[in-house]
């Protein structure tokens, strides 16, 4: 129940011992504090990572193709394997269970002028489905599209920081564009939220750019593809494993040469990349439980000091009728509410750096850090309890003094 | 009102016990005013407090108001003395941080009585003692006669059935000593109140009904 006479009891004690509730008080307020910086920066590092890995879609292969580094068949080894439009054709036919494939060719550093402007970016010749499997975001026009590549148009979309260096506010839809020399319609923009690196590139058809810019090879150098959502993960291996006993009997090498072909599985390496956050936001806990334990055994200590300068006072009240139970209630609710009040204040000053701090600071492997409502609510039940600890000993010490002691005049 | 029948009690030190109270029997009725006296190291102090519950004795009986005051829980001890004892002390033991009126009323919160009453009787008994104006002062404020009387409307609020107060006058000089027993005098007149005070000064004895003398833990005379 709630005892308003025990409250103003010690509301009046706290109040008139304002300098020793203070310092009681700081070591706490100070160990909440670090606390929830310390979680907000693990959840900046698993914003920021994740946005880093999250260049594509979760639930998709990517593949590239490498070098061999074992003899197969009577060949040798350290033969370079190619991804083909044959590769690209074969899988859109044959792999039934798939959501979508794309092919990607790679042209680095090409020259793009507009009006004077230039600069150096990169293209990539793709196909239409290349934009969600990359989750790339169209904020005006469109992008790539299937009779694009009938038509073989010379059309591009570019990334928002090509639009604002060379563009400076004009509208780029249906103007052209030149990109090494040739020129190109411009059909769409686009952006990236999660990383600017990727703002720089310009898409144009998959054909068109190999025909262009790779001399008329049909090569590819990535190829993207996107399964179910809800797959589960013996599906993805079942899907996995027949994309690579394809590419290994078309291309003839050793289906266990690591070296030839790579597949990444994304939900594998986001799960990889997550588990490693976890193991770091475990180890923020950790240290962040022990500078709260070192607030906690700095309020027990002043508490025990509280305990022995006011002997005379509770042998005072047990004399007067207090029993033990009531004086272990009186010290108790005086360590938690100490612990509770400057863990607030703790909790605040966290935040409000945290908010502070985290507009300023937004670096690609640490972005957004933030406290959620989830960590404040666990940080309070910590600092009750932390307050009972601390007030525990303490309290046991206070009920056991003898008022015939206490009151002994010296 | 109190009934002592060979109490004994012994305090053991690390090879031997050394025995302070040897037997005593003591009768106090109803509404006396006592004194006891007796040199240091006599027991009287040990005496006091096993009457004020703040110590147990090994063997006798004690009796307060037709109970046994005997092995009680310290629970149970703390609601005794709060039901049956007032106390003053030498040394007036007020606490420092709240007012004479807070002060006063201590002994109603352990009580469970609310807070605007016992504010209120706090305020009644502080200006029986003569210090209705200085309610709000702390006790730094205050005379040490002016201490010792705040003290004494603590030990009377609670309605006790008998004061115990140890040297009450010990810190006090001559004339602050006999206001303060004249508010005893009057306190046991008027209420009715059993008064028992533990002294070394024997103008304080020679004020009050009865004088008990104790020597090497027993009673000399009566």
């Amino acid at each position: 129940m709630f005892d308003l006479d025990k409250w103003q009891e010690i509301m009046s004690t706290l109040r008139k011992n304002k300098l020793r509730t203070f310092l009681t008080g700081f070591s706490v307020a100070w160990g909440i504090m670090m606390l929830i910086i310390l979680l907000a920066a693990g959840q900046g590092l698993r914003n920021g990572i994740s946005s880093q890995f999250l260049n594509g879609a979760t639930n998709s292969f990517s593949i590239r193709s490498g070098n061999t580094s074992l003899p197969y068949k009577g060949l040798n080894s350290n033969r370079q394997i190619r991804l083909m439009n044959s590769d690209y054709d074969y899988f859109s036919r044959n792999l039934k269970d798939i959501e979508s494939i794309a092919g990607r060719f790679n042209i680095w550093s090409s020259t793009m002028e507009f009006r004077g402007e230039q600069a150096n970016y990169r293209v990539r010749a793709v196909h239409p489905h290349h934009a969600g499997i990359t989750l790339t975001q169209i904020s005006s026009g469109r992008f790539i599209n299937e009779s694009d590549i009938v038509q073989k148009r010379k059309v591009v979309c570019l990334g928002k920081t090509i639009i604002d260096e060379l563009y400076k506010g004009q509208d780029p839809i249906g103007t052209f564009i030149s990109i090494q020399g040739i020129s190109f319609l411009v059909v769409g923009t686009y952006f990236d939220e999660s990383n600017q690196q990727e703002e720089r590139y310009g898409y144009v058809p998959i054909n068109v750019g190999q025909q262009v810019f790779g001399r008329g090879f049909e090569r590819i150098s990535q190829l993207l593809v996107a399964y179910d959502q809800d797959f589960s993960d013996e599906q993805v291996s079942n899907l996995e494993h027949e994309i690579r006993t394809h590419l290994a009997e078309t291309k003839i090498y050793d289906i266990n040469d690591s070296r030839a072909m790579f597949v990444r599985n994304i939900r594998e390496d986001m799960q990889r990349v997550l588990s490693v956050i976890d193991g770091v936001e475990a180890f923020i806990w950790l240290i962040g439980i022990f500078t709260i334990i070192a607030g906690i055994v700095g309020v027990a200590n002043i508490m025990m000091v509280v305990v022995k300068e006011r002997t005379q006072e509770i042998g005072v009240r047990k004399a007067l009728g207090a029993t033990p139970n009531s004086i272990i209630g009186l010290v108790l609710q005086e360590s938690i509410t100490i612990t509770l009040l400057a863990g607030y204040i703790g909790l605040l000053l966290g935040v409000g750096i945290v908010e502070l701090a985290g507009s300023n600071i937004n670096s690609d492997f640490f972005r957004q850090p933030e406290v959620d409502f989830q960590i404040a609510l666990i940080t309070l039940l910590v600092l009750v309890v932390a307050g009972a600890l601390a007030g525990f000993f303490p309290a046991r010490k206070a009920a056991k003094i003898k008022p015939i002691e206490a009151l002994r005049d010296e | 009102m109190i009934e002592l029948q060979g109490i004994e009690k012994s305090y053991k030190t690390s090879n031997n016990s050394l025995k302070v109270l040897k037997g005593i029997d003591l009768h106090i009725k109803d509404g006396e005013f006592v004194s006891i006296m007796g040199s240091s190291g006599s027991g009287k102090s040990t005496l006091l407090n096993i009457l004020g519950m703040l110590d147990d004795y090994d063997t006798g009986s004690y009796e307060l108001a037709n109970t046994l005051i005997k092995d009680l829980s310290e629970k149970k001890a703390a609601q005794y003395r709060n039901k049956f004892l007032g106390f003053v002390f030498q040394s007036f033991n007020l606490i420092s941080f709240k007012t004479a009126q807070e002060n006063v009323a201590l002994p109603l919160y352990y009580q469970g009585v609310n807070r605007a009453k016992r504010n209120k009787m706090a305020l009644d008994y502080l200006e029986k003692v003569g210090l209705k104006e200085w309610a709000h002062h702390l006790p730094s404020e205050l005379s040490g006669g002016q201490k010792q009387r705040v003290a004494i409307a603590r030990a009377l609020i609670s309605q006790p059935k008998v004061l115990l107060a140890d040297e009450p006058t010990g810190a006090l000089d001559t004339k602050t000593s006999y206001e303060v027993m004249d508010l005893f005098k009057s306190i046991n007149k008027e209420q009715k109140l059993t008064i028992i005070i533990v002294t070394h000064e024997k103008d304080i004895a020679d004020m009050t009904d009865r004088t008990i003398h104790i020597k090497d833990g027993l009673i000399d005379s009566n």
